[in-house]
């Protein structure tokens, strides 16, 4: 991506210390991309601002208004990252 | 009956006040959904803003302070909008928003940096390494100006809640009705 600039930054729900959203942190970063970190409670049940987004109370999720995607999942966040960020360089 | 009791004299401080640009600072603001990175002059773009400075989560006065603000409903008749600023921990405030029903987003602040670059730290006997703000509130424009600031001089102290309530009137559209 030469035009980061322009991006609007990927907003990342996040749990302190998880390891799932520090391989999406790192993907993040390795392609340089402006996020965001919104970081949630520990207990499931007072996850509402992720379950609105979502649908579902899981970290990480992504918002990527650049693309109007929203995913959960690190697995399906980091293939998304690299689908999309990753073949241009 | 005399009540024998000691109010603690706090130094003058250079801290900022009306007329002058109130410091920006970025930290962690914490509502009751989840915390991000956010700074003061972004919380600026619509209305003025009323910084709220308190001692940490927990302790009477932060309680005292935070049940005053909510009766008062400044929020619900001035065009304004009010976030607090602690050294508690964004965990702590987690509890202390839901505990306590405050409608406002908190500042978290450890490190204590903001009171510090403010010049209104108050430094707690028996508390070794701790240090907090001192109680304080600053009414601060869409362009940044201090336009009306309250810092303790005295500890405990509360803020001026009704000279406060003039400054908002001064300073701040009211509400339209039924909003």
């Amino acid at each position: 991506m030469s035009d980061t600039d322009d991006t609007t930054p990927i907003t990342l729900y996040r749990l302190q210390a998880c390891p799932f959203c520090e391989r999406v942190v790192r993907k993040l970063s390795a392609y340089d991309l402006p996020y965001t970190s919104r970081f949630v409670e520990p207990m499931h049940s007072d996850r509402n601002a992720v379950k609105r987004i979502s649908g579902a109370r899981t970290v990480p999720a992504i918002v990527d208004e650049n693309t109007g995607v929203t995913m959960s999942e690190s697995g399906n966040i980091v293939e998304y990252l690299d689908k999309t960020y990753g073949g241009a360089d | 009956m005399e009540l024998d009791f000691d109010i603690i004299e706090l130094p003058d401080t250079d801290h900022p006040t009306t007329g002058e640009t109130a410091p920006d600072f970025t930290r962690p603001l914490v509502t009751d959904e989840y915390w991000e990175d956010v700074s003061l002059s972004s919380l600026l773009d619509d209305d003025p803003l009323l910084l709220v400075c308190y001692p940490m989560d927990g302790a009477f006065p932060a309680t005292y302070i935070w049940n005053e603000l909510r009766d008062r409903d400044f929020e619900g008749t001035y065009q304004l909008s009010i976030a607090g600023l602690s050294i508690s921990t964004p965990y702590e405030h987690t509890t202390f928003i839901e505990e306590r029903g405050i409608d406002a987003p908190l500042f978290s602040d450890p490190s204590n940096e903001v009171a510090e670059q403010y010049d209104i730290v108050n430094d707690l006997d028996g508390m070794t390494g701790i240090a907090e703000p001192r109680p304080a509130v600053f009414l601060i424009d869409t362009d940044q100006t201090v336009q009306y600031a309250w810092v303790a001089d005295e500890w405990p102290a509360f803020p001026p809640y009704d000279q406060l309530e003039d400054a908002l009137a001064t300073h701040c559209e009211m509400k339209p009705l039924g909003q």
